[in-house]
Parts: structure tokens; C-alpha cells; sequence
């Protein structure tokens, strides 16, 4: 019974892209050239945004695929550019004391998967939920909402305002 | 599907995002590893938005992304001030409050 609730197709779809998205993260923060740690970035996004899709919520995919592989991954591009990073390998990106980096994730991982395995242990997902519609959203967004919303919009006027300001040249 | 699932994977991601900006250096790669780690908080806002049958974490997920853009935004301006003042964005160099 188990065996046959593997091999529901949305199952392997998400067994086939988590392993693509763990993989490139892990590349991201391995490899040691930063032109290619942004190629990686590109592919977890676009899992991240495929994962999203699984979870019927399609609005949010298609602005992770806007906004995060439009938007962000050029600015980074732009930032490895304008800073000079050699194209190429560089050896000095990580620090000194790199290492201790292994445990602490480990144990972060191991502390929430303990957590999640008694806090939710074999709930499952409704499997015939209806897709989210955008009406739905953006009846949220300017209802109960309106008041983040509004925040958000003077913080993202505050960080255009803020960028231009830290980068002009005087 | 397992609610677990994708908590999981979520949880992995965060950790390898920890990692990275505990191990990197250069500050357009720690920029990097913080996109990871709010990409794996969307990733539960929505898995549990879906649990509850709310809309109220597609909402949340995309105040994230936006705040994330920001943030990359100003983020990526002080490392090219950064840059200018000191030819280099080496993050341990960044040492004058030091005692």
C-alpha cells in the first residue's frame, strides 16, 4: 500500500526535482566559480518554482520565475561583473575556518528533522485540492492584507531609493 | 502526498543555505546562500497554505519574494561600495569594529 502510494506521479515528479534542487544547492555553496554558483541558483530557483506548481499554487510559481530567475539572478550577474570576479576558478571564496560549517548545518538539519518527523509525521496533503486561483489572491492582497501590502510598498521604495544612493558615484 | 515532504526538503535546503553563509567569503556568494534559505521558507509557507486550505500563505510567499528582491537590491549596492572603497569583497576583511 505504501509501495503503491510512492509511485503516484506527483510523487515522482517531486522525488526527481527535490534531488535536482538539493544537488544544485549544494553546488551553489561548493562550487568555486561564481559565475557557475549563479547558473546553479538558476536551476534550484526553477525547481523551487516547479515544487510550487505541486503545491497548486501557480501565481506564486510564475512570480518566482519573474522576478527571482528574471529580476534577482541578473542583478547578480551585474554584482560578479562590476565587482571583477575572475571568470574562471577562484580559490579564495571560501573562509579560513570554512569547516565549521559541516556541523552546524548537520545539526540544524538534524534538529529539524526530528522536529518535523514528531510534529507532523505522516499528515498528508489534500490530493484533490483546487488550484489557487489569482482572484482568490489578489482578494486577499487588497482585503484583509492591504496594510502589509502598503508597508511593502514603501519598503521596496526605501531599497530602490537606498541602492541608487549607495552606488552613485560622487 | 506527505505534508512531511516537502518540510523536508525545505529543512535541507535551509541548512545548505546556513552553510554557505557560514563557509563563504566572497559576499555576492553569501547573497547567494541567503536566496536559498528564503526560498525554502516559500517553500513551507506555501506546503503548509496548502494543509490549511488558506490563501493566507500564498500571500506571505509573495511578500517574501518581494521583500528578497529588495534585499538583493541593497544588498548587491553595498558590495559594489564595498568594492570601490576596498578592491575586494572579501567579508573577513571587514574588520575595523573589531576590538
Amino acid at each position: 500500500m505504501i509501495a503503491a502510494d510512492l509511485l503516484v506521479a506527483q510523487n515522482i515528479g517531486f522525488a526527481i526535482i527535490a534531488a535536482i534542487m538539493v544537488i544544485g544547492a549544494l553546488r551553489v555553496v561548493t562550487t568555486s566559480n561564481v559565475v557557475h554558483a549563479a547558473l546553479w541558483l538558476v536551476v534550484v530557483l526553477a525547481g523551487a518554482a516547479a515544487q510550487y506548481v505541486l503545491l497548486a499554487a501557480e501565481f506564486v510559481a510564475i512570480t518566482q520565475v519573474l522576478v527571482y530567475i528574471g529580476a534577482v539572478m541578473v542583478l547578480f550577474l551585474f554584482g560578479t561583473m562590476l565587482t571583477r570576479a575572475r571568470i574562471g576558478v577562484e580559490t579564495d571564496l571560501n573562509n579560513k575556518n570554512w569547516f565549521m560549517g559541516v556541523p552546524v548545518a548537520v545539526l540544524l538539519f538534524a534538529t529539524l528533522a526530528i522536529a518535523l518527523n514528531d510534529g507532523f509525521g505522516d499528515q498528508r496533503l489534500p490530493s484533490d485540492s483546487p488550484v489557487v486561483s489569482t482572484q482568490q489572491l489578489s482578494d486577499q492582497i487588497f482585503g484583509p492584507y492591504l496594510l502589509p501590502f502598503w508597508a511593502l510598498s514603501f519598503v521596496l521604495l526605501a531599497a530602490v531609493i537606498g541602492a541608487i544612493v549607495l552606488s552613485r558615484r560622487d | 502526498m506527505l505534508l512531511n515532504q516537502f518540510l523536508i526538503l525545505g529543512a535541507v535546503l535551509f541548512c545548505i543555505g546556513v552553510y554557505g553563509v557560514i563557509a563563504r567569503k566572497n559576499a555576492v556568494m553569501v547573497l547567494m546562500s541567503i536566496e536559498l534559505i528564503l526560498n525554502s521558507v516559500n517553500i513551507n509557507l506555501l506546503a503548509f497554505s496548502l494543509r490549511n486550505g488558506s490563501v493566507d500563505g500564498h500571500t506571505f510567499a509573495l511578500y517574501v519574494i518581494a521583500v528578497a528582491a529588495a534585499e538583493v537590491g541593497v544588498g548587491l549596492a553595498m558590495v559594489l561600495l564595498m568594492y570601490r572603497n576596498r578592491r575586494s569583497i572579501g567579508l573577513d576583511e571587514l574588520s575595523e569594529m573589531k576590538g
